[in-house]
């Protein structure tokens, strides 16, 4: 498969030897029931345990079953079952996680608790690993809205959540990419989630369906949002990229509107 | 290429196609997805072969109207007429009445009667393509035959026999004898557990069928968040199982936010709407107007093993009662403008001749 950089990838700046982020970057995937934005997180993971990094990704899936990644992935050309065997890659399973009881505060607060402790653990791992000085790590999560349900609707838990892992990205260079669903925050007034994490996001990627409508070529629109990126003459400015997508089973194609004859 | 020196390679012999042919109703698509059908011939074609097992499917009401009754009628017929155990929740206080609603088969005398005279209309239109309708009804008749097993035209006025209603498959329950979900949430998961995914592939598969989730007479008013938790912990269960959940709620009834987050949980989205009863712009405008009886949208269709996204030629569908007695799906046709210029009629004859096409075979 080829390894250049893509539209997409250097509209996401990624780095161009180790094709990863660079480390303790937040990044924010929003998207919306019309348009699933899952495919970007998909290209991330091939990103990020491309066999010319030594990556690790630890994906926390709220949404879909192993079995699901597995099978996008192997079509990416990235096989996740030898990459889950050589702990390149934990998948922490909440798909299972069965209904809370009554009591609810208790076993809420437990749980997101429960997923950092998990997390934590693996990251000790890798950190005494004898090659873990040049692996970049990155923890994923998909979706963040059905960790809320998880946790029953206490937002400021998963809040709390975010920020630890926002100090692991500090601590040990770690990058976090989360998914999140913008529609559900529309209505609402306030200091909400999605607000709080596009603060905390160093890139923002929202997906949208076309604004003309349906069709086959181009399935929707990328917007990349990239805070604080340094000018050559040392000027600090976001930068935005526009873009359109077409996802395809191998690959996810982008390009820029229009110039695709 | 990773994928070659892999254990476990992708090209593997698919062993489950084989088996799958002897269990009647379910079908094999790709990405080692198995497709059940949703009891309407025409949605299982546009969905790309029907409901995938392990999906939830979720219909959004129109609060003034039953027309998502429709869908969850044809939707229990078809899983009865395959003998697939059902559960079936409504807020109703008896809900086992509901099932003497059920439209029964239509006989493959009417069904034929009933098929082929919507294509000779088509053909009359779009003469001058029948040579190149030839091979594609043959085709599609040839289908049908093969298909037959696994779904049904339903006659919407012939209740379902006794028969098929008196087995131990069915159970009925009703949303107010539970105060609290979580105890529903136990019947469903003692239900599902009988269809746990093993390694022998589906032998049998079950349909949950759950009315108006949401209505004020459950007395879930307010347990949002409960709910929603339900609904999470019903897709995974249904997602590790040989099973086919379907909600039906109204999302008005719903904090826009909350409405939003139900319809993210679902795999396959589906919306009805109403006709407004005498809705003059609206009859100039769409052909066939006066057999409608109201509008599907399908917002999302489930993408289950894969990224891409199914790119519908079209998201609403007028849905027609056929005879009175059959619901079938079509695209919307534009009425032609009285006194248009030649082209303008040659581009809507080449319209109805396409959405006739994807009415015979998607």
């Amino acid at each position: 498969m080829d390894h250049s950089l893509n539209v997409l990838d250097e509209a996401l700046r990624l780095d161009n030897a180790t094709m990863s982020f660079c480390p303790g970057q937040v990044v924010l995937i929003e998207d919306c029931v019309e348009t699933s934005g899952a495919f970007v997180l998909h290209h991330m993971i091939k990103r990020a345990l491309s066999p010319n990094s030594s990556g690790v990704v630890l994906f926390v899936a709220f949404a879909q079953p192993f079995s699901h990644y597995e099978r996008i992935l192997r079509k990416l050309s990235c096989n996740l079952v030898t990459y889950r065997e050589n702990g390149r890659f934990f998948l922490f399973d909440m798909l299972k996680l069965d209904y809370p009881d009554g009591d609810v505060g208790n076993t809420v607060h437990d749980r997101v608790f429960d997923l950092y402790g998990k997390i934590q653990k693996a990251l000790e791992v890798i950190s005494v690993s004898p090659d873990y000085n040049k692996s970049c790590i990155t923890i994923m999560i998909d979706d963040l809205s059905l960790m809320e349900v998880a946790a029953n609707g206490a937002s400021n838990n998963v809040l709390d959540f975010l920020h630890y892992c926002h100090t692991l990205t500090s601590e040990l260079g770690c990058s976090l990419v989360v998914l999140n669903h913008e529609d559900i925050y529309s209505d609402l007034m306030g200091p909400t989630l999605i607000l709080q994490m596009e603060y905390l996001a160093d890139v923002v990627i929202k997906v949208e369906p076309l604004a003309t409508g349906l069709a086959t070529d181009v399935h929707g629109q990328l917007t990349v949002i990239n805070k604080g990126v340094i000018d050559e003459p040392g000027i600090l400015r976001t930068r935005v990229r526009n873009l359109h997508f077409k996802v395809k089973e191998n690959s996810v194609e982008c390009f820029y509107p229009g110039s695709r004859s | 290429m990773a994928t070659i020196k892999s254990k476990t390679s992708s090209f593997s012999r698919n062993l489950m196609g084989v088996q799958l042919a002897q269990t009647p109703g379910l079908k094999q698509g790709l990405n080692g997805v198995t497709f059940i059908s949703s009891g309407i011939p025409n949605l299982d074609n546009i969905l790309g072969g029907g409901f995938p097992l392990g999906s939830l499917i979720m219909v959004m009401e129109d609060a003034e109207a039953p027309h998502h009754l429709l869908l969850l009628r044809n939707f229990m017929s078809q899983g009865l007429v395959h003998e697939q155990p059902l559960l079936y929740a409504s807020p109703a206080t008896d809900p086992r009445a509901f099932l003497g609603t059920l439209p029964s088969p239509l006989s493959t005398k009417d069904d034929k009667a009933l098929d082929r005279e919507p294509e000779q209309k088509g053909l009359r239109i779009a003469w001058q393509y029948k040579k190149y309708f030839g091979d594609n009804q043959q085709c599609s008749e040839g289908h049908r035959e093969n298909r037959q097993e696994y779904s049904n035209d339903f006659d919407l006025r012939k209740p379902l026999e006794r028969r098929s209603l008196s087995g131990g498959h069915i159970d009925c329950v009703s949303l107010k004898d539970y105060p609290k979900i979580t105890a529903f949430h136990d019947r469903c998961s003692s239900f599902l557990a009988k269809f746990a995914r093993n390694d022998a592939g589906p032998r049998c598969a079950g349909r949950i069928a759950i009315q108006s989730l949401c209505a004020p007479q459950c007395g879930y008013a307010e347990m949002e968040w409960d709910m929603i938790s339900f609904i999470r912990c019903l897709k995974s269960m249904v997602r590790s199982s040989n099973a086919v959940a379907l909600i039906t709620f109204p999302p008005s009834l719903l904090s826009p936010s909350f409405a939003k987050r139900w319809q993210h949980m679902a795999d396959t989205l589906l919306s009805v709407r109403a006709i407004p009863d005498e809705d003059k712009e609206l009859a100039k405008l769409l052909t066939g107007y006066q057999d409608m009886v109201g509008f599907l949208h399908v917002h999302k269709v489930a993408q289950i093993n894969t990224q891409v996204p199914v790119i519908l030629e079209a998201s609403t569908f007028s849905m027609k009662l056929q005879k009175r007695r059959s619901l079938v799906l079509e695209r919307l046709n534009q009425a032609p403008v009285d006194g248009s210029s030649g082209t303008s009629y040659a581009k809507s004859a080449g319209c109805s001749g396409s959405s006739k096409a994807a009415s015979i075979d998607f």
